[in-house]
Parts: C-alpha cells; structure tokens; sequence
C-alpha cells in the first residue's frame, strides 16, 4: 500500500520542526497535511526498510542520517550487502550514530542483486539474528551493495524500499528509469548542494521523477545540510505507524 | 608378510607405566627404550625397509587408566611397490583409558613411486584420556611421483566422533597434488592433540600451517603443507614439544 | 522420470539457497595465487569434487536414506549421529560454521517451499544442522532419489566454485561450461560411489580430507574484506 493511501492510526500531535532543508530545492511532500512526528505504535516484529542505488550516491550517509534521525527513539539495526571494510565501520562509530553490535554485513558473492532480490535467505539470516542479539527491534535498514539502477529488493527481504540516486550523475537519471527509480516506495534523490557545480537542473529532475512515479513519493535531499535526512525520516515513521498496525504485537510474531 | 604386535601399558602404582605385554614379530619389532619420567618410550624397528606390497601388520595399543606410553618409529617407512594390483597394509588400533596418555609420533610415512598403501588407524580415547597423534605423508622420494597412499584416521572421544578422516595421494586421488587439496606441496601431516586439561583454543593459520580446534571433544589438530619433511617436522614440532614436556 | 524436473530445480544453482555468496573455498585459493587459469581451476575442481564434493554427496544420501527407510523414532537420532559425524569430517571450525549457515539457509527454502514436509528430525545443533544433512532431507521432501540426492550434492560443490571463478578471474564462461562437461563424469561417479557409501554404517562414510581446504578456509574466515562467505 502507498503511504498516501494510508490513514494514520495516531491522531496528529504536535511535533519538532523538521530538520532544516532549501526551501529553494524542489520537492514532494511524501505525506501532505499529516503532521510528521505522531506517537509511534509498536509493531509486532521490525519494520524493513531497504535502501538501494548506485554506488556513492549516498546509501550509507542516508543509513547514519537516519541512526541519527532515530537515536532515543527507535530500536534500530542495519544490515549491510557492501564490501565490509574497517573504514565504513569507522565511519559509523566516528559518526556515532549506531552500536557496531547493531550492524551485520552480508557477503554476496560479488552478486548484490542476488543477494536482496533473488536469493535473500543470507539478509533473512543477518535480519534474524540482529533481532537474537540485539532485539526486540522497530526498524531494520538494509542498506543495499551500489549496483546499477536494476536492482530491487524482494518483498519476501523488506517491507518498503528507499532508492537513493544523486545529482552528481547528472539530471537525466529519473528520465532513465528503471525499476529502482520507478517503483521504489520513496526515490530520494541525493546531493542538491552540488546540484549547481554540476549543472544538475532539479526542476527537470522533478518533473522527469513525477513522470516515472505516478503518486509515489520523491525527496530531494542533501544529507550535508539536513544530516538527520529529516524527510527521509518522517517518511520512515508513517510508514512504521502503518506497520504497526498491520502487524500488531498481539499477532504471531515472525522473524525480526 | 603378515605381522602382529601388541603393546599393553598399566600404571605401576609408583606414579609411573610398566608394559604389561610387548611382543612383535618381523618386520613389526617393538622395544623399549630406558627413559625417565612417566611414560615408557617403545620405537618400533623394522620398518625401513617396507612395508612393501602384500604387507599386512597390525599394531594394537592398550594404555591403562594413569599409564603414559610414547611410540617412535627409528626410521621413515617406506612404501614399495611389490606385487601387482596387490595393496600394503599398516593397521593401528590403539585405546587409551581415562587418566592415560598415549604419543604416537612415528617418522614420516613415503610413499615411493608405485607403491599401493593404505595406513589406517583407529583409536578410542575414554573421557579425560590424552592423546598426541601424528602423521606425516611424504609423497615420493626425492624428484620422484609418489604411488597410491591412504591415510586414514578414526578418533573416538568419550564414544563421540572426533575426528574422520583419509588423506589420499597418488594417481587414484584425482586432484591430489592441486590447488584444493596439496597446491604441489610434497610434505603434509597433521597433529592431533587431545588433552582436557588444554584451554579451549581459537582457530589460526601461519602460512600453510593451520590449528584447528575440533568439535568433538578437548582437542585441536594442526595441519600443515610443506615443501618438504624438514619444514614439515619443524611446523609440527614446534607444538609438539611443549607438550610431551609438560607432564612426562 | 517423473522427478527429473525436481532434479533439475534442485540442482539449479538459482535455487534460493544462498549459493552465490560462497567460492567453496575458490576465493582463497584465488587470493593464495593457486587459481589462476582454466587448468588450475580444473585441478581445484577435480581435487575438491574428490574430498568435500564427496563426502558431501555421502552425507545428503545418507540423511536421505536415515528419513526415506528408517523408522521414525530412529530417524532424529541417526541424523544427530551423522551430524557429529560430519563435524568430525570438518576439521576446520570455519567450515563448520559455513556448511551450518548454508544448511539454515536452505532449511528456510525448505521449510517454505515444502511447509508439509517434516523437518524437525534435524538435530537442533547450535547454528544448524550441516547443509548435507539439509539437502538430503529436502531432496526426499521433493520426491528424489538417493542417487538423485547424491548428485545434486555432487554437482552442487563443482557448480559453484565453478561460476565463483568466472566473477572471480573474469574466465571465459563458455570454457568454464566446457570444464565442467569434462568433469561430468567425473562428477557422476562421485555421486554413484557416495550413494552406495550411504548404505555404511555413519563411522564408515568417506571421509577424503583436504588440508589447503582447511588452511584456506580458517585464512579466509579472518579476511577483513572478501566478496564471497566462504
Ligand atoms: N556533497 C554531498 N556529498 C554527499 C551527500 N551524501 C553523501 N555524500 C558523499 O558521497 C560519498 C558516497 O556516499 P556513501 O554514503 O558512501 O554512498 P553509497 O555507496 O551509496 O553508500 C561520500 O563521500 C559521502 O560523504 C550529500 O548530500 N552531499
Ligand atoms: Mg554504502
């Protein structure tokens, strides 16, 4: 279901400002006339979020923005499908955003397509046991390894999926398509603040995302002015209000 | 030939091991060498020049609950081809009792071009047993392809599986001398160690030298390849020693 | 035959069992400088098919004669045993942990695709039971036999190290197929010899070691980044 067919099952209350974003950037409102921070209700196993795109466009910074977004408010864990290098992991902690208890990573076999749409059993496992080691959990990001614009997560891996393109690659990259940009439940596209050093036009970018999405969700993002990905966020608890309701604590619990 | 020979080892009550029984026959002599300390040293003699196609010796072992025995061979065997299509057998059953310690460190094992040998061995250790076990596999003589070889080890812990397994070389072992297997190393052995009073260790790995600790019991095997005997014994060694030091 | 489409899904590298993330042991030995080429592949291929692809197949027929003839009550037990068994084949801790991960990994495809079937025989080892054990179990769920079961087994350890080989070196495709027709034979006779193995009590199944298997596998399980599980 889409967030804007959803009804929220919290009534609205009154809530932080968003964090501070260009009001001069284009954007879609994933949730108009909803306030952004309702109570969150809890859901009988996490939510799953997954995060996809191309390489360096912005993936792992959205995961911290959003260990950030969420520190003291969610039980949080991260499944990763990159190459694990110590640098990464420094970049978390340094980042402070998440316990490295928190976060698995996933080997997949120079296949990272494979590993979140075809053949999910290693992320189901890492989703597991984060829950075995760390859980209970509200949210699980699986962050996917860069690929190209093909690759999707199988819904039988996560609930909602993220793609993450950037404005460094050019403005054409919504008018491109595929089936990350087209379907995804949220495209966010990354890096406005270098949209004016390479000459990235937004306002064509939004018209070409609208063209390709019909009524889903776009965000411009740049996680350098707005590191807690404040959009992104709000995003993120509708979503997790909907899932609440649809897998309540009294019913059977499945994996994590 | 068929050999026969049998070592029983029991505690003498003074804190040391006295051989209840040692007898052999040609080519599978056993004698007991002077030492100190605990445990009795028995060398196997005879085995230099064999075992040869045809051959069929069988040792048996039997160390009492508190009784130590340390086994040496004098010198390497070597595996000859004898009579066609016909197999050389060394069969090894030992069992050690609770509070007994058995450390089988016989010379390498070369398996000379043509030979056919399969070397089994079989031991049951009771719970709280110790055991030191190696073997070593120089696969031919100098510049030479070896012949067929198989060394099979069964380890029984407390009547647990510990350790399976037959390391075959030679031309009925497809893929033996390759990179899944030897990688073209000429020397490869192992080393089992079963102690219960040992911590628990992690695994590691030194080159082509690995320790493995097992899952059926108190014990850890070190595997290694080597370019040759020398470099073989010196990996295995260096475990080794330490702990035939430390109770015997 | 009535199975053989079964056979072939089961034998389907695709099959959602988690197999492209693991080299058997390929990724290592790539890294060692051993495999480097079609020829030192086939050399790999041949020396692994003959040790793990062996007892392997051995272990899946022999868990899928322990559910497919023996009486229920003894089923739990024979499996346990051949468990330990495997454990006592599997020298390497690393490798322990990968052959139980992959056996969760096709358990959850089990499980799933066959919900009726009972896998509860499985002894409840922590970290899972060895996937062999899980394959034969899956394979009788499917209806195939235990040749079948063994050669999926068989094919299963040459396939993907094979296809790890062509990401990993960048060989061509269609030489790395052609290998593997050479090596089809081959790859039948280990599975027939690992059928007929099942038939020995569980002390007495192949036991073929490999100690670069072994060496490479605990090398690997410290790599800081490596692109394959095992
Ligand atoms: N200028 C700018 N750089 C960003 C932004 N988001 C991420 N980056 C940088 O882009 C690079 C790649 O980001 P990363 O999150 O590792 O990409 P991933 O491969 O998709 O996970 C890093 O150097 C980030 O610091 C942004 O909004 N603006
Ligand atoms: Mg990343």
């Amino acid at each position: 279901m889409r967030p804007d067919t959803v009804v929220p099952t919290a009534a609205p209350t009154a809530g932080r400002n968003p964090a501070p974003h260009d009001e001069t950037v284009p954007h879609t409102h994933p949730e108009p006339g909803v306030d952004p921070h309702p109570p969150l209700a809890q859901a009988g196993r996490a939510l799953r979020v997954g995060i996809g795109g191309p390489v360096g466009s912005g993936k792992t910074a959205l995961v911290a923005a959003l260990c950030r977004a969420f520190a003291g408010e969610l039980r949080l864990g991260v499944v990763t499908n990159d190459i694990y290098t110590t640098e990464d992991a420094d970049f978390l902690k340094r980042a402070g955003v998440l316990d490295p208890s928190r976060i698995r990573a996933v080997e997949t076999g120079c296949c990272p397509h494979t590993a979140i749409r075809d053949d999910i059993g290693a992320n189901l496992d890492a989703v597991d046991e984060l829950a075995e080691a760390v859980g209970p959990l509200d949210l699980v990001l699986v962050e996917s390894g860069g690929d190209n614009l093909t690759a999707t997560f199988s819904r039988g891996l996560v609930d909602r999926q993220i793609f993450v393109v950037d404005v460094a690659g050019g403005d054409k990259v919504p008018r491109k398509g595929g089936p990350g940009v087209t379907s995804a439940d949220l495209l966010v596209i990354n890096k406005t603040d270098l949209a004016p050093m390479v000459g990235a036009d937004l306002a064509v970018m939004d018209r070409d995302a609208r063209a390709r999405r019909g009524d889903l969700p776009t965000v411009f993002l740049s996680i350098v002015g707005d590191p807690a990905a404040g959009r992104v966020a709000d995003w993120i608890r509708h979503e997790l209000a909907h899932h609440a309701a649809v897998h309540p604590i009294a019913a059977p619990v499945g994996p994590a | 030939m068929r050999a026969y020979a049998r070592l029983v080892a029991r505690a003498d009550g003074r804190g040391g091991t006295v051989l209840a029984e040692l007898r052999g026959e040609t080519p599978l002599l056993l004698r007991q060498t002077p030492g100190s300390g605990r445990a009795v040293t028995v060398y196997v003699v005879g085995g230099a020049a064999g075992p040869l196609a045809g051959d069929d010796l069988r040792l048996e072992i039997d160390v009492g609950p508190g009784a130590a025995v340390r086994v040496h061979t004098v010198a390497a065997s070597v595996a000859l081809p004898g009579r066609p299509d016909v197999v050389s057998r060394m069969a090894v059953r030992a069992v050690v009792h609770d509070g007994g310690a058995l450390h089988w460190l016989p010379e390498q094992l070369v398996a000379a071009a043509g030979c056919a040998h399969l070397a089994e061995s079989r031991v049951e250790l009771a719970a709280g047993a110790r055991l030191t076990w190696r073997d070593e596999v120089i696969c031919g003589r100098y510049g030479e392809a070896p012949g067929g070889a198989v060394v099979h080890t069964r380890v029984d812990y407390d009547g647990r599986p510990l350790l399976r397994q037959s390391l075959a070389v030679g031309p009925g072992a497809p893929g033996w001398a390759g990179p899944a297997v030897l990688g073209g190393a000429p020397a490869t052995g192992s080393l089992l160690v079963v102690d219960p009073s040992i911590p628990h260790e992690t695994a590691a790995v030194e080159g082509t030298l690995a320790r493995l600790p097992l899952a059926g019991g108190p014990a850890t095997l070190w595997t290694a390849t080597a370019a040759d005997a020398h470099t073989l014994r010196d990996h295995l060694d260096v475990e080794v020693e330490p702990l035939l030091t430390k109770v015997e | 035959m009535a199975t053989s489409s079964l056979l072939l899904l089961l034998a389907d590298g695709r099959f959602p069992a988690g197999a492209h993330a693991h080299s058997g042991g390929l990724e290592a030995a790539v890294a060692a400088g051993r495999v480097t080429d079609l020829v030192t592949l086939e050399a790999f291929l041949a020396g692994r098919l003959a040790t793990a692809g062996l007892v392997g197949a051995a272990f899946a027929a022999a868990a899928h004669r322990a559910v497919t003839s023996a009486g229920s009550a003894v089923r739990g037990s024979t499996l346990a045993l051949l468990d330990a068994e495997l454990d006592a084949r599997t020298a390497a801790p690393a490798l322990r942990t990968v052959s139980r991960r992959q056996g969760r990994a096709l358990l959850r495809a089990g499980r799933a695709i066959w919900p009726e079937a009972s896998f509860d025989d499985l002894p409840s080892t922590p970290g899972g039971a060895h996937q062999p054990l899980v394959l034969g179990l899956l394979c009788a769920a499917a209806g195939l036999s235990r040749a079948e079961t063994a050669a999926v087994a068989a094919h299963g350890t040459v396939t993907g190290a094979a296809s790890a080989a062509v990401r990993l070196l960048g060989l061509d495709p269609y030489q790395v197929q052609a290998l593997l027709v050479g090596l089809a034979s081959r790859c039948d006779g280990t599975a027939a010899e690992a059928a007929r193995a099942a038939d020995e009590p569980p002390e007495r199944l192949p036991a073929a070691a490999a100690p670069l298997a072994d060496i490479h596998a605990e090398a690997h399980a410290t790599w800081e980044v490596r692109l394959f599980a095992s």
